[in-house]
């Protein structure tokens, strides 16, 4: 067995035979028709739609799937990076890459009209490809039409309350619209609220906040739209319908404009990218009717086009949202005023 | 000395990143972050630290002093949570122990409540969980060490002691458990920092340790100066750590000088051999089986509903066990080299020894932190490289080379260790009798202490192997296009939120990792009391 070498010639033969079956794997990484994309959301999450460019432009898609760093990868890499299109979630990661140097302008006239001008950087150098609402998952039993976020920190709910982290960037980006609507004394005010009322760690992902009000240690709690169409679109009988038959959606809203949050998935071409003509074809295909009817499809997002269906079961269970006016881009901006008031009140401690 | 430097670069590259853009943050992160994170990791190592030495030095008195049914199995069988990543086993105990799951089902069904909004035991997130799933997952190192002690005591010292009066107990205490101290600050360390690296069980559970603080500070507050700012403070925690293994090997080696009659276990009868049977049972039930069968069961479950093992499941295996092949040959290869040099040059030779320290530092950084390190050392010798050889891109790491080096930068304090103490073990004498016998420095490690240090080298490149197919963070950051292992294919399953569904990649891990260790367990064991 390999992890017993015995003589060095063996261990250099297997070092170099592990080193060659990488580097031949690695090398055709350059050939024309390509474009590599390096992507912070689960691959298999974009496959239907990459699958779909591929066949349609004849254009092969190599992925990174890169959780955490993507910036530090690409910075580091430099003019020497193979990265063509950088695509992430959350409009604080966006905003990141941009300010991080490591994206470039792009003018296309099929991703202008396509994308309404707030959902996107003013000079091209990001674009949204999709929406997805932060919405307030409620045991079925509960007599809830209406909902306003700053309910959450009422006491009525006190240790019924799941959500995960506060440091997760979807739970910042909505502090970073709290404190853009209310200001900052009363989004740490909401938030203590909100603490107090909390009926387990502030941990997991979205889709526990179904799972535990299953479980009954909570009762409501704030998740993503799109977890809706996983869990009550998952195969009957499996736990994951359970869960999401167990909860109803609420559509919050702010006290102030009285629209719900969002944010968006989106992405950038990167500066030094060796396919840009192919990169800007992929991301206008990302934003064609087609591809937006597979987003919704898919993923069960919101498109960023205008006049595409809905996911049936969003479309069921959610419905048309009324969007909160504020800017995506104003969300950015205090978000780390956001990420510290987190830290501040002990959210997640 | 270039070794060395190679593990010194990314930790020299984290303090550019920490003090080089000023202390800006500093301040608000000594106050809102770090004194509780600190308070939590605290709390965290003192939890687990009590219960890897309560049940690691509990079972390997038990397995080496007394004879109980199931020992034969048991005494090897108490390694097997070594196969478990902790986050695998995180999942697995959510599961289990959720409201919905089948413990709390039971009970609902045994005590006549029919929802879980009537009765809840405690939630598993929170510090006691945490403290739960790391002590039985990670007790084995306290245990393996302590075994191997217990074993080559010599039998006389506890006679001697019962002899004077002391009772069984008192024996224990006031003899076995002092000589044994060097061998359990060996375990305890390795236990720590692994708890102390951990990030996707404590995060999962709801444990803000500084590892996770390092985490948030650069992913949600895009900190990097600031994230290694904390990782720099924690380096102090982990030289302590390691300073303790280090003087804990150095009093090791003073105990095992002579041979002697060892121990003889004592036959244990009716209830007291029962009781002995399920108390060496339990660690490997919590650790080990209830996780792994939870695993099976869901792998099951996913099969029979269709989902069978892709084309893709294969190519990450494949991906797995070259990485791991890799590193292990590339880790051991540079522990050689590192723990001959601290020979050869004498361990009163203060740079040797620093030397050796320094290279024992990857396994102590957080593994994302160590990645981020190394991105920009590693990426511009890449470079320089590729212009070299007129490549295009970035050759090393398109190939893998770098997560390769990566990883066993992390992991070399393993080998390092290992063979440290194999060649301790070998006389002096040995190699003057070689060297007086006209061969050179290079022909005496090649003919005498190579073939003595199989074992040693055996043993280290077992534990690299099994690391290195666990290992997610740094696999994460620097992998090549198109390429998964399974580790990352599990992550990318939980980043989707549909981690059940990853219950056939994190099996795959579990028996990729099951073979090494119970070659190790059998091996080491035997080895001892040969």
């Amino acid at each position: 067995m390999t992890a017993r070498p015995r003589a060095p010639a063996r261990a250099t033969l297997a070092l170099g035979a592990t080193a060659l079956t990488l580097l031949a794997a690695a090398l055709p990484a350059h050939a024309a028709g390509e474009v590599t994309l390096y992507t912070t959301r689960e691959p298999g999450l974009v496959q239907p739609l990459l699958a779909a460019f591929s066949a349609q432009n004849d254009i092969k898609v190599n992925t990174v799937f890169v959780k955490d760093g993507l910036l530090e990868r690409v910075k580091a890499e430099g003019a020497r990076s193979p990265a063509d299109v950088l695509m992430t979630v959350d409009i604080g990661n966006l905003v990141d890459l941009v300010d991080g140097g490591v994206t470039q302008p792009v003018q296309s006239a099929a991703l202008q009209t396509a994308i309404p001008s707030n959902l996107r950087g003013s000079d091209g150098q990001w674009f949204a490809l999709s929406l997805r609402a932060r919405v307030l998952y409620a045991d079925k039993s509960l007599p809830l039409t209406a909902f306003r976020y700053e309910d959450l920190a009422n006491p009525r709910y006190k240790g019924k309350v799941c959500i995960r982290s506060g440091q997760h960037p979807y739970n910042v980006a909505l502090v970073s619209a709290m404190i853009a609507h209310d200001g900052e004394a009363k989004a740490e005010q909401w938030l203590r609220g909100v603490k107090a009322n909390l009926g387990r760690k502030a941990t997991g992902g979205d889709r526990d906040v179904a799972r535990d009000i299953l479980g009954g240690i909570c009762d409501v709690g704030l998740a993503n739209s799109y977890y809706v169409g996983q869990l009550k679109g998952a195969k009957e009988g499996s736990d994951a319908r359970k869960w999401g038959d167990a909860i109803k959606v609420v559509k919050p809203t702010f006290a102030q404009g009285g629209g719900t949050h969002v944010n968006i998935s989106g992405a950038a071409v990167a500066k030094h990218a060796p396919q840009r003509a192919n990169a800007v074809k992929l991301l206008e295909f990302l934003v064609s009717p087609p591809a937006q009817v597979l987003y919704a499809e898919a993923n069960h997002e919101f498109p960023v086009r205008q006049g595409v269906a809905l996911d049936p079961i969003i479309a069921s269970s959610i419905g048309e949202l009324k969007v909160d006016p504020l800017p995506v881009a104003e969300i950015a901006r205090y978000r780390k005023q956001a990420s510290a008031l987190v830290d501040k009140v002990a959210f997640d401690q | 000395m270039t070794i060395a430097l190679g593990v010194l670069a990314p930790v020299l590259s984290l303090l550019w990143l920490a003090f080089g853009s000023g202390l800006g943050h500093w301040a608000r992160l000594v106050r809102d972050v770090l004194p509780q994170a600190a308070l939590d990791t605290a709390v965290l190592l003192a939890g687990v630290g009590l219960l890897v030495l309560l049940i690691g030095t509990g079972c390997a008195w038990l397995v080496s002093t007394c004879d109980f049914p199931g020992r034969g199995v048991l005494h090897w069988a108490l390694l097997l949570p070594l196969a478990m990543p902790t986050y695998i086993v995180a999942f697995a105990y959510l599961d289990l122990l959720h409201p919905l799951g089948p413990v709390q089902g039971a009970l609902r069904w045994l005590l006549g409540f029919d929802s879980p909004r009537q009765f809840r035991l405690p939630d598993l997130r929170s510090m006691p969980g945490a403290i739960f799933v790391l002590g039985f997952v990670l007790y084995p190192y306290v245990y393996m060490t302590a075994r191997a002690m217990f074993m080559t005591q010599p039998a006389h010292l506890m006679e001697a002691a019962r002899s004077l009066g002391e009772s069984r107990a008192g024996a224990f205490f006031r003899v076995a458990l002092p000589l044994a101290r060097p061998a359990l600050a060996v375990g305890l360390s390795l236990a720590l920092l692994e708890t102390l690296n951990d990030i996707g069980a404590s995060e999962f559970l709801g444990i803000r340790t500084l590892t996770v603080a390092v985490y948030t500070t650069w992913i949600t507050r895009s900190d990097l100066a600031g994230a290694a700012q904390i990782a720099s403070a924690m380096l102090l925690v982990v030289i302590a750590l390691v300073l303790l293994e280090r003087h804990g090997r150095r009093r090791q080696r003073f105990g095992s000088a002579q041979r002697m009659r060892a121990i003889q276990p004592r036959r244990l009868h009716g209830t007291a051999a029962w009781l002995a049977s399920a108390a060496a049972a339990l660690p490997v039930l919590v650790g080990f089986a209830a996780p792994a069968l939870h695993l099976v069961w869901e792998t099951v479950k996913r099969l029979r509903q269709g989902n069978g093992i892709s084309g893709a499941l294969i190519d990450s295996l494949l991906n797995t066990l070259g990485v791991a092949a890799g590193v292990t040959v590339v880790a051991v290869a540079a522990g050689l080299v590192v723990a001959w040099a601290i020979r050869a040059q004498g361990s009163t030779h203060d740079g040797a020894r620093w030397q050796g320290r320094a290279a024992t530092l990857g396994y102590a950084v957080p593994g994302t932190v160590l990645a981020i390190g190394l991105l920009t050392p590693a990426l511009a010798a890449d470079a320089a490289l590729a212009t070299l050889i007129g490549h295009p891109g970035l050759p090393l790491m398109g190939a893998g080379v770098v997560l390769v080096v990566a990883c066993a930068i992390r992991f070399l304090a393993m080998p390092v260790g290992g063979i440290e103490a194999g060649l301790a073990r070998i006389p002096p004498a040995l190699e003057q009798a070689a060297r007086l016998l006209g061969e050179s420095t290079g022909g005496t490690l090649r003919r005498v202490h190579l073939p003595l240090l199989r074992p040693a080298i055996a043993a280290s490149a077992l534990l690299v192997f099994v690391d290195a197919m666990k290992e997610l963070p740094a696999t994460l950051l620097l992998r090549p296009a198109n390429f998964d292992t399974l580790a990352t294919r599990l992550y990318a399953e939980a980043a989707r939120g549909t981690y059940e569904e990853g219950a056939i990649a994190a099996l795959a891990i579990v028996v990729a990792g099951l073979l090494p260790v119970v070659l190790l367990a059998r091996h080491g064991l035997s080895e001892t009391t040969a």
